[in-house]
């Protein structure tokens, strides 16, 4: 790694991106790097940042939208937005404290470019579904635009959602435009403790089938719940299950009456306060159950009905910690480290659940051996070859990032 | 209507249709090809009745392994593919071409599996979109998006216009709905992407998939969220003596906090026309007509109805109606979806589909009118407000050329004028062929050779509805099967 590359503007990025292309040279492509360490290592002559292409350059709080510049931190657009009384419904997740990263630097670029989305994507979409437009430079250091400001636009192609979730290997984000959401007047969460995985899963799905909008649900097994400081939850031994409501207030209070009589067969749950709830949603989103360790750590996306089975199946080969979120369709599974960062296990048991496994957290030297993203069946992967064709045909953006090979 | 200009159809494809009929009946048998004259007119248009053209014949495959074949046939001999679900499409996206064939998905309709703990139900995509949330009402849940057509349109149209609908303010559209589609490639190949887990892996394809209009493959099944049912939903009529007014209080009931499940507008004509065909107590003396919903239990409907009526009462509105039974709202929405319906059986017309900035509104539907003005038509303006998407009904006499000819144009200078205004050319009818010369207004050539790589991409000889979403001129070479849209651009 060589040179450091900060452009300020969309022009100054493609006029570098083009000379690297002269010179047939790989460039990484980083945010502010707080998820660097997900990934093979990319092998590339600099490291370019969007780190000084900040700013927000639209919000209309009437119209739910806002726009930034890639590069603008998340921490400053929810400042803004909590100013108007809005947020980002989607929830971003921080890795800085799950991968000794800096927490609280992540840019809104990245959050797209992951499609990074935290607990209430169960309810209200993933980060993806809020993307309505974005400004970017390809591969070919041409600078395009896809989608626009508004909320439902079906003119061409839906380029920009195509890029989230590309993880900077197509193109680079200098301008991103997302739909927003307003604040909830008022939160509680009901905490269910003790409950066994499946019948965990088992109670979130059920919950997630009444008609009362639940924004969250997530079960700790006992050491990922112990991680948690959040008072009255904080530092139990037991699992917890998560579940909650977010509406104006009198709704939050019937809501919750409603909900609790439907899951009366789970046990009587602790309830969590406005200020409690703020807190403990708060440290899921800076993913404190699975904070830094040597453990390794999977991500896992599944059926809710195939994820007790499919964290108990991998049991017999290996101790398992979990976090569920999305009522089981999200499971962080956290292991020992090993060799082969438990992949082959991994890979198994995901293909008899169906979904797919990333790996979040593993030494240099491991993730260079061990797919990283869940490999593609061969049709699949032409396509996805073809598409990094289509937008970075020298194969200079982070190259081998998600695929080896591509 | 002629200003659309359609490709010349290959007269040697079109020489060799016995043979061709031959061998597709041999493929899927005869009951599933349509070859004569009067089964083929049926399918000669969608619902941009404007334009007609036969196809060279039409099939109708009961699985996915029939699509495939068809396909792998159509991609060996070079035969152009023109996918169609019910023909509902408002902007030409069925149109056929006289050397064509039309592969429809409306046999294949089966509901494959429903489960509501995962939430997710797998479906055939020739399904409508209704019958979706009919198989999923008696366990409680429902399919979200809701285009008027829903009684009609399949899901499979859905998918290839990524429709929307009244209730996409709070729901989403299509692409927020799918979770994963079998699809036939043209080359016949099945690819699965995603699945009923919440985010498929790898580049997002199933986001290009969606909303591509037929041009990257045909969706044989999906996945898609089901939803549990509100409890209860009831709307709200807002009457105003003006449009600004209107759109005012639009703003304001976001800005407050609340996001109903839907806001539809309505001027003056649409709201005569739709009570004189609904009887739904629209007000009469009244500019601006806002239908505002809101779900939950009757305490939760009644609060938040209460509090949007305060907002209202602000600015002073003409009249304030809250339905006072579910027979009433039933009403209230038959007169907004039938909207199009009963303005069909006034004149003719052209529905436009852009997307506006919200806070735009006013000043759009001011030279709306003044363009209709200015082309000597009249106009309606029935349209989902939340979201600023568009639909100004330009009517017209289709047997007086002339003003046929106006409607188009007034129609271009409207879409224009919603681009201009930050919005876009069509919110969630599609591109297809009507605003296919439009694009230009709101891509640039990158942008343009950009998606166009993507569609040789996955269909290397364009043979999959390609007169369709880019306009002619500047397309790829076709040269030997591999396109690349740059040289063309140059």
């Amino acid at each position: 790694m060589s040179e450091l590359l900060r452009p300020a503007a969309d022009w100054e990025l493609k006029s570098m991106l083009a000379q690297f292309g002269a010179q047939n040279l790989a460039v990484e492509i980083v945010g502010a790097g707080s998820k660097r360490a997900i990934g093979h290592p990319v092998q590339a002559a600099a490291l370019l940042t969007t780190a000084s292409l900040r700013g927000i350059t639209l919000y209309e709080p009437t119209e739910l939208v806002m726009s930034a510049r890639a590069g603008t931190p998340v921490s400053q657009i929810e400042v803004e937005l909590a100013s108007r009384g809005q947020m980002l419904p989607f929830e971003p997740l921080d890795f800085g404290a799950a991968l000794a990263a800096p927490v609280g630097l992540q840019t809104i670029g990245a959050v797209f470019a992951t499609n990074n989305s935290g607990a209430r994507r169960i309810s209200v979409g993933s980060a993806r579904d809020h993307l309505i437009g974005l400004r970017g430079v390809n591969g070919r250091a041409e600078i395009f635009k896809s989608g626009g400001r508004v909320m439902k636009n079906v003119t061409g192609y839906d380029v920009a959602r195509a890029l989230t979730g590309s993880w900077g290997t197509l193109a680079v984000m200098t301008e991103v435009t997302f739909k927003v959401a307003p604040l909830p007047d008022d939160i509680a969460t009901l905490v269910y403790t003790g409950l066994p995985e499946d019948l965990a899963v088992e109670m979130m799905s059920l919950a997630m089938g009444t008609p009362f909008e639940i924004s969250g649900t997530v079960h700790l097994t006992p050491k990922h719940a112990a991680r948690i400081a959040t008072a009255p939850v904080g530092g139990r031994a037991t699992s917890i299950t998560a579940l909650r409501i977010e509406n104006f207030m009198k709704s939050v209070r019937y809501r919750k009456g409603r909900i609790m009589e439907a899951l009366k067969a789970y046990g009587q749950p602790m309830e969590l306060d406005l200020e409690a709830s703020l807190g403990f949603w708060a440290e899921m989103r800076r993913l404190v159950p699975v904070r830094f360790s040597d453990d390794i750590l999977w991500r896992v996306s599944t059926s809710p009905r195939k994820a007790a089975d499919l964290v108990a199946t991998l049991r017999r080969h290996m101790p398992v910690e979990a976090t569920y979120d999305w009522s089981g369709g999200l499971v962080w599974i956290e292991i020992p480290d090993c060799a082969d960062a438990g992949a082959a296990d991994i890979r198994r048991a995901v293909a008899i659940a169906g979904g797919h496994a990333t790996l979040i957290r593993a030494r240099e030297a491991v993730r260079r051996e061990v797919e990283v993203f869940q490999p593609q069946a061969p049709a699949l992967e032409k396509l996805s070859r073809g598409l990094k064709d289509v937008f970075d045909p020298q194969g200079l953006l982070n190259p081998g990032r998600m695929y080896q090979t591509m | 209507m002629t200003a659309i200009r359609l490709p010349e159809p290959e007269s040697a494809v079109v020489a060799r249709r016995d043979v061709i009929v031959k061998d597709l009946v041999a493929m899927l048998g005869a009951t599933s090809v349509i070859a004569d004259e009067d089964g083929r007119r049926a399918y000669e248009t969608d619902a941009f009745t404007a334009y007609r053209c036969m196809p060279l014949a039409v099939v109708l495959p009961d699985t996915t392994d029939g699509v495939a074949q068809v396909m792998a046939y159509c991609h060996r001999n070079g035969i152009k593919v023109i996918p169609r679900g019910a023909g509902t499409s408002l902007c030409g996206g069925a149109l056929p071409a006289e050397d064509a064939i039309v592969i429809g998905v409306s046999r294949m309709n089966k509901v494959l599996e429903i489960d509501t703990p995962a939430r997710f139900a797998r479906v055939e995509t020739g399904i409508t979109n209704l019958a979706i949330s009919a198989a999923a009402g008696p366990l409680g849940f429902f399919y979200a998006p809701d285009p008027s057509s829903q009684l009609a349109c399949t899901l499979a149209g859905n998918i290839a216009m990524n429709s929307g609908g009244a209730h996409c303010l709070k729901y989403g559209v299509t692409t927020n709905n799918v979770l994963g589609v079998k699809m036939v490639m043209i080359d016949g190949t099945v690819v699965e992407v995603g699945g009923a887990h919440l985010d498929a892996d790898g580049y997002d394809l199933l986001a290009l998939i969606i909303g591509s209009e037929g041009q990257l493959g045909i969706v044989t099944e999906a996945t898609v969220r089901i939803l549990p049912m509100a409890e209860g939903a009831r709307p709200m009529l807002i009457g105003f003596e003006s449009t600004a007014k209107a759109s005012i209080c639009v703003s304001r009931i976001i800005a407050s906090g609340i996001v109903p499940v839907a806001i539809e507008f309505m001027d003056r004509p649409a709201i005569e026309v739709c009570e004189a065909f609904a009887k739904a107590g629209y007000p009469l003396d009244v500019d601006a007509l806002l239908i505002v919903e809101v779900e939950g239990s009757e305490e939760e409907i009644a609060d938040r109805l209460g509090y949007i009526a305060g907002i209202a009462q602000e600015l002073g509105p003409s009249s304030l109606i809250i339905s006072a039974d579910d027979a009433q709202s039933a009403k209230i929405w038959k007169g907004r979806k039938s909207a199009f319906g009963a303005i069909g059986r006034k004149a003719d017309y052209l529905c436009m589909d852009g997307t506006i900035p919200l806070s735009q509104l006013t000043y759009v539907l001011e030279e709306i009118s003044n363009i209709c003005k200015r082309y000597g038509l009249g106009v309606a303006n029935v349209f989902h407000a939340g979201d600023g998407n568009l639909h100004p009904l330009i009517m017209y006499d289709a047997n007086n050329a002339r003003q046929a000819e106006r409607a188009e144009q007034a129609g271009a200078d409207i879409l224009k004028l919603c681009v201009a205004a930050g919005g876009c050319l069509t919110g969630e009818h599609g591109v297809g062929i009507e605003k296919r010369d439009l694009m230009r207004v709101q891509f640039s050539d990158v942008d343009l050779a950009q998606q166009m790589r993507i569609k040789s991409l996955f269909d290397p000889q364009w043979l999959l509805n390609p007169a369709k979403v880019f306009p002619l001129d500047g397309r790829p070479e076709l040269t030997a099967g591999v396109a690349d849209p740059a040289v063309a651009a140059e």
